[in-house]
């Protein structure tokens, strides 16, 4: 029961498709399920069979919990509920249950109507899908069951994104999702609070980056976009419709309203009026100034920007274009790549991370010529720039929310192995904690300390604290309570020993010991007390020792120091059966002492 | 666990929870009710209020009370600043609460009196809807208490009039307590105190200085309301303020989390009992109709949020319907546009139906989409240029404040009142709609009175009540039956009150009763450590025990235990004895004979007494009274006799059990 198990099923050394399985306490949780986009065969989707080789895949995932929408944390959803036959609770937050259909949507159109797949779901498994997602709030607890809660804290990636705080017993993981601690144009950062939870699973995109300050690269972006558009040629920023795409458009549209810039801007999508909505309608998703000024000025309310007609990539001049998809693995925005890449006045801005087998991670690799499916070759002369906009937290960032959150564990997934050697090393020197990097299939076994909650009687712990309280305050003073464990239907509580008679019905029979030293000491009786007071408070550092009437008493321990003035004292050490370790203890010091 | 309630208006809530050493402020409730008695101030200059005429009692000559009063329409007013009714300050030190909890903005209006200048050093916690609209009523209130014109008041707080209530006329006589009136605070203050407030999401669970746990809960009433559950591992208390089970914008009650408390406190219920909240809002329609058909302007007093969604869309829905689509509907408030605009973004605090239109994406509410169609505009005060180029009628104004002591609504009614072809439709239940006309007599214009007040009415209440099962049930003194055995059946019918059978404590203001059961345990924790160390024994069916000693922790009120350090370290003799037992009853003399001689302890003597008997080891110096309820070994032996000792002593206790 103690152990945390996690089996990646995608996004273990890896990005792309991330799906995690998660298991501890009994409980089955998936967190994320993505798709692969640089794979067009079954490897798009993880393994579902790893879970059971056949049979209903239900009853062994308690739910399902899905951080942002990105299609690499969500794409395989609708194939896992509706194809492979999920039926348990799937939760994610209000704006990723609003935006996720339309990626998955548009993304279902290239892979069906410009791939020409079978075999793929349909626009209703995505509806039916969607319809069986529960949403969550930030900061709502949500018991899944009687014993399974979760919990989303703001992950700032995209709109929406959140990090999940999950707890089943007295074990708990944080998994991140994407996220991203800087606030940029439009998001705030990620947030999480001391919740040291036994797991944290966090990405790690840019475990080696430490990436230079956000104004440098923006400006960095303005420079070349500017410089492009000023000898005639065209920008191709490849985005997807959400999410950085809003962010650059922001930017774009205040640098044009300061320079006074003429030359036309697009954005290639149906979506974008639609888009801009979700961005108004959840703004208390973004950041503070946008939330604080939207009743003014909406920032979303773009005024150079245009939508984009396809009968415009012909035109002559210099433009400025946005098109889907971001990798340029489909879809419009490789269309649009195939016309102006042949020429090197045009200029493609990849603003995010392409994963392996796209064309943007080949032209992104110095790739010269690109082919296609259909053998057609393309010749890339155009510059191919490449600026990190995409919103992961870097290696500083990873460590921050290490700080933040105190995990007694870290497990990094949704990263490029040989980074996640770096920080991994990074992480277990500075934190000097476990830190876990397994490969998709691989199942690592995390041991937490077991902790069982108990009932303590009031009037045990008032007595420890009235005795507690009584002595001057020192942080280091042993703190102990002596009672009965009582074990009743699974349930654990500690009583006061009187109380548990009491309640029982028993009257109490008690066991003492007393022991006798003969010490050679003249002089009154109270003197020697006082003298063995002193060996003992050297001797038992931290525990509570006091005299009164010439008797000490060390805790449940008595002393008492009987005989004439000037003749041998008797030395009686009295303790009952339980305080045998203390009381023969004392005794031995005392005996110690005489010789 | 203590309950104290600091506010006599049942609907403007404030008690104190005292419970675990903390001390739990629930909702602030801000008494409005006391600007009745104020002459309204017009924002923009009345000679007709500038021109009433003073009033000074019959046979009292006192320089001081000079301008204080003013006769109008009969009655007498106080011509000054309006002055509220903020909760009691005697009897809970503000500077010593821990925590306050908010339910809904209708009940937090007097933060800034409790955290302002108080020595206020907790924690405000509210949702986010919560702060951003009861920032806009404080805002408004503030606004328009502030840019009243004046009229030709004094200006300065007319003080002297509340050492006189005995000689003025009612019902200014019957003011309650007017010495402890106070002026609004300042925008300052309301920055402060607002900045306070930590913002919560429904069903988050706030730690309270690890001693409790407090959710809000959704409560049906109106934007982010809430109830709140506060519970330790053994206790939970309600507390239900504002709540509402019919179906309106916001997200609907939850109940399942209120069930089972062992104290439940109920505030805030409708305060206007006899009147369906669904009549009344079809009631407005017709009149309005009606109205405006007849060529004549329709005012409606409202606050700048809550029911005023609810009546843009019905109304606006019932106009085009009646093909009045043409009328504009006007919403005049300092904050007008904040509060449009921020319901609009609110999509997670709202109903169901509501939230699905944000998946379209659409706006949840309508008004954004008639002000786009230009049908409803928006302006922060009358004399706003924009506003008034536009302004045409017939037309429908909602503007505040719905006392028509101050803000535009008095300018409206002062510049309406003669005209029967006028209406002015009341449905903010927060003050008797005569009163608020008092001043304005006479009135040619129509009033209706159309209060909605979606706060549980009293059958929904002790419906509730039954179905929640509170253990005890806490209520303010307006809730409880009428005292003196309301036997009458006979009789006028009886005020409607709660009635259940679980043990009910009854407050009234400046009150403190003690309730909620006492507290035995409280949760902590236990290392597998330990506990794979102790050995329960089953003591008789279905329990086991075993001592235990254990280190104990206590980090921010949470308690841990732990193994306890052995003694000295290793002095201790390392390896510790098998853990001793409890003991039941005396050990059986004989056996214990024959198991020391077993153990080699070697020969016994037994001396049998009255009261138990003597085994004495002359091998070892060691003599063991055996009594009834105790067993005393003075040994003088070394530690393995101890040891041995021990082990035959704890052979021969009979097993502990029920006798």
């Amino acid at each position: 029961m103690p152990d945390i198990k996690i089996t990646p099923l995608g996004a273990g050394q890896d990005v792309g498709r991330s799906c995690i399985l998660l298991s501890m306490g009994g409980k089955n949780i998936m967190l994320d399920c993505g798709m692969h986009m640089g794979y067009n065969d079954e490897r798009r989707f993880p393994d579902f069979s790893y879970i059971v080789p056949e049979g209903p895949i239900t009853s062994q995932i308690d739910c399902v919990i899905i951080s942002h929408f990105h299609l690499d944390h969500c794409g395989a959803l609708p194939y896992m509920s509706e194809m492979v036959g999920y039926t348990g609770p799937i939760y994610m937050t209000h704006p990723t249950k609003a935006i996720a259909p339309i990626l998955l949507e548009d993304m279902r159109k290239v892979a069906v109507e410009r791939k020409g797949e079978s075999n793929f779901f349909t626009s209703q498994m995505i509806k039916d899908c969607i319809k069986k997602v529960t949403a969550v709030t930030l900061h709502q607890s949500v018991m899944v069951d009687n014993e399974l809660e979760i919990k989303a804290y703001y992950a700032g990636h995209v709109l929406g994104a959140a990090m999940f705080w999950i707890r089943v017993g007295s074990q708990s993981v944080v998994y991140t999702g994407d996220y991203n601690m800087t606030p940029d144009r439009h998001l705030g950062a990620a947030w999480i609070d001391k919740c040291r939870p036994d797991l944290l699973i966090t990405e790690s995109t840019y475990a080696t980056t430490i990436r230079d300050s956000k104004r440098c690269r923006e400006r960095d972006f303005l420079k070349k976009v500017h410089e492009c558009v000023e000898k005639g040629g065209k920008v191709l920023i490849p985005v997807f419709a959400l999410g950085r795409a809003q962010e650059l458009c922001i930017l774009l549209e205040t640098y044009w309203e300061r320079m006074n810039l003429k030359y036309p801007v697009y954005f290639a999508l149906g979506l974008t009026e639609k888009a801009n909505n979700y961005y108004k309608m959840f703004i208390t998703w973004t950041n503070q100034k946008i939330r604080k000024t939207f009743v003014q000025r909406n920032m979303f309310d773009f005024k150079h920007i245009k939508p984009f007609d396809k009968s415009y990539i012909d035109n002559p001049g210099a433009m400025v274009v946005f098109a889907t998809p971001g990798m340029l693995h489909a879809g419009l925005s490789l269309n649009i790549f195939k016309k102006w890449a042949p020429y090197e006045q045009n200029m493609v801005i990849m603003p995010g991370f392409c994963v392996q087998g796209t064309v943007g991670h080949k032209i992104l690799n110095g790739a010269k010529k690109v082919e296609f499916e259909n053998r057609q070759v393309v010749e890339v002369k155009m510059a191919v720039e490449y600026m990190s906009f995409s919103a992961h937290a870097d290696a500083k960032g990873i460590m921050q929310l290490i700080q933040y959150c105190e995990p007694k564990n870290v497990l990094l997934v949704h990263g490029e192995a040989q980074k996640m050697e770096f920080l991994k090393d990074k992480i277990e020197k500075e934190f000097k904690i476990n830190c876990y990097m397994p490969a998709n299939g691989e199942t690592c076994t995390i041991n937490t300390p077991v902790k069982i909650p108990i009932d303590v009687s009031l009037r045990l712990l008032k007595a420890e604290a009235v005795r507690y309280n009584a002595q001057p305050p020192d942080p280091k003073r042993r703190r102990v309570v002596n009672g009965i464990l009582c074990v009743r239907d699974n349930r654990l509580s500690l009583l006061d020993i009187d109380e548990m008679c009491d309640e029982i019905g028993i009257n109490r029979h008690i066991i003492r010991f007393t022991s006798t030293v003969r010490f050679e000491d003249p002089g009154p009786a109270v003197k020697t007390a006082e003298k063995l007071r002193t060996l003992l408070a050297e001797k038992l550092e931290g525990w509570t020792i006091t005299i009164s009437d010439g008797n000490i008493s060390v805790e449940s321990v008595l002393i008492k120091v009987e005989g004439e003035d000037n003749s041998t004292k008797n030395i009686y050490v009295s303790w009952t059966n339980q305080d045998e370790d203390l009381g023969s203890y004392i005794l031995g010091l005392l005996q110690s002492m005489v010789q | 666990m203590k309950l104290y309630c600091l506010s006599s208006d049942a609907a403007k809530p404030c008690f104190v929870l005292s419970f675990k050493e903390l001390l739990i402020m629930l909702d602030c409730g801000l008494g409005a009710h006391s600007v009745l008695n104020f002459v309204p101030l017009p924002p923009v200059p009345s000679t007709r209020l500038a021109s009433l005429p003073n009033y000074t009692p019959p046979h009292l000559n006192d320089p001081l009370l000079e301008g204080e009063l003013k006769e109008c329409c009969g009655r007498v007013f106080v011509d000054s600043v309006p002055e509220f009714c903020p909760p009691l300050d005697k009897v809970v030190d503000f500077s010593q609460l821990d925590v306050i909890l908010i339910s809904n903005y209708t009940c937090m209006m007097a933060l800034p009196f409790i955290t302002e200048e108080t020595g206020f050093k907790g924690q405000v916690y509210a949702t986010e809807p919560t702060l951003q609209i009861g920032r806009f009523y404080l805002e408004e209130l503030a606004e328009w208490v502030s840019s009243g014109a004046g009229g030709g008041g004094a200006g300065g707080a007319a003080r002297r009039w509340k050492e006189l209530l005995h000689v003025l006329p009612a019902p200014l006589a019957l003011a309650a307590r007017p010495r402890a009136w106070r002026r609004l605070f300042g925008k300052g203050a309301i920055a402060r105190a607002l900045a306070r407030v930590r913002v919560v999401g429904y069903d988050e669970r706030v730690d309270v200085y690890g001693a409790l746990e407090a959710t809000a809960v959704s409560s049906g009433f109106c934007l982010g309301s809430a109830n709140w559950v506060i519970r330790s591992a053994h206790e939970k208390i309600a507390y239900v303020s504002g709540s509402s089970t019919l179906t309106t914008h916001p997200r609907p009650i939850n109940q399942a989390a209120l069930r089972g408390a062992d104290l439940l406190v109920l505030a805030a219920l409708t305060q206007t009992p006899a009147h369906n909240p669904d009549h009344m809002l079809g009631d407005l329609c017709v009149h309005a109709t009606v109205t405006l058909r007849g060529g004549g302007s329709v005012l409606c007093p409202v606050y700048p949020s809550g029911v005023l969604y609810d009546l843009l869309e019905c109304l606006s829905a019932h106009l085009e319907g009646a093909g009045l689509a043409h009328v504009p509907l006007y919403v005049l408030s300092p904050v007008a546009d904040s509060s449009l605009a921020y319901s609009n973004i609110l999509a997670e605090w709202v109903s169901a139906s509501k939230q699905a239109r944000v998946y379209l994406p659409e706006e949840p509410f309508p008004h954004a989409a008639l002000a786009r169609a230009g049908r409803l505009k928006h302006a922060r005060t009358l004399h706003d240029d924009a506003f008034s180029a536009d302004f045409r009628q017939p037309c429908v104004v909602f503007c505040g404040h719905p006392s028509l002591r101050f803000g535009a609504a008095v300018h409206l009614v002062e510049l309406w009142a003669s005209n029967p072809q006028h209406a002015i439709i009341f449905t903010e239940p927060d003050f008797p709609h005569m009163e608020a006309l008092a001043p304005f007599q006479p009135l040619s214009m129509k009033a209706f009175h159309c209060p909605i007040d979606t706060s549980l009415n009293y059958s929904q209440a002790n419906k509730l009540v039954r179905e929640l099962r509170p253990r005890e049930l806490a209520l303010p003194e307006q809730y409880a039956a009428p005292a003196g055995g309301a036997a009458g059946v006979g009789g006028a019918a009886a005020r409607p009150h709660i009635a259940t059978d679980a043990p009910t404590v009854v407050l009234r203001r400046g009150e403190a009763r003690t309730c909620g059961t006492r507290r035995g345990m409280a949760r902590a924790t236990l290392s597998g450590a330990l506990a794979a160390r102790v050995t329960p024994r089953e003591v008789r069916a279905g329990l086991r025990c075993a001592p235990l000693a254990c280190a104990l922790r206590v980090r921010d009120s949470r308690v841990e235990l732990d193994e306890a350090s052995g003694v000295g370290g290793a002095a201790g003799g390392g390896g510790v004895a098998a853990p001793p037992r409890l003991a039941g009853a005396a050990p059986d003399v004989d056996a214990l004979v024959a198991e020391l001689a077993r153990q080699g302890a070697g020969e016994a003597r037994v001396e049998r007494g009255p009261d138990g008997c003597i085994v004495h080891l002359p091998r070892h110096d060691t003599l063991i009274h055996v009594e009834r309820h105790a067993t005393h070994v003075f040994c003088e032996g070394g530690a393995e006799v101890r040891h041995a000792l021990r082990t035959a002593i704890d052979a021969c206790l009979p097993p502990l059990s029920h006798f």
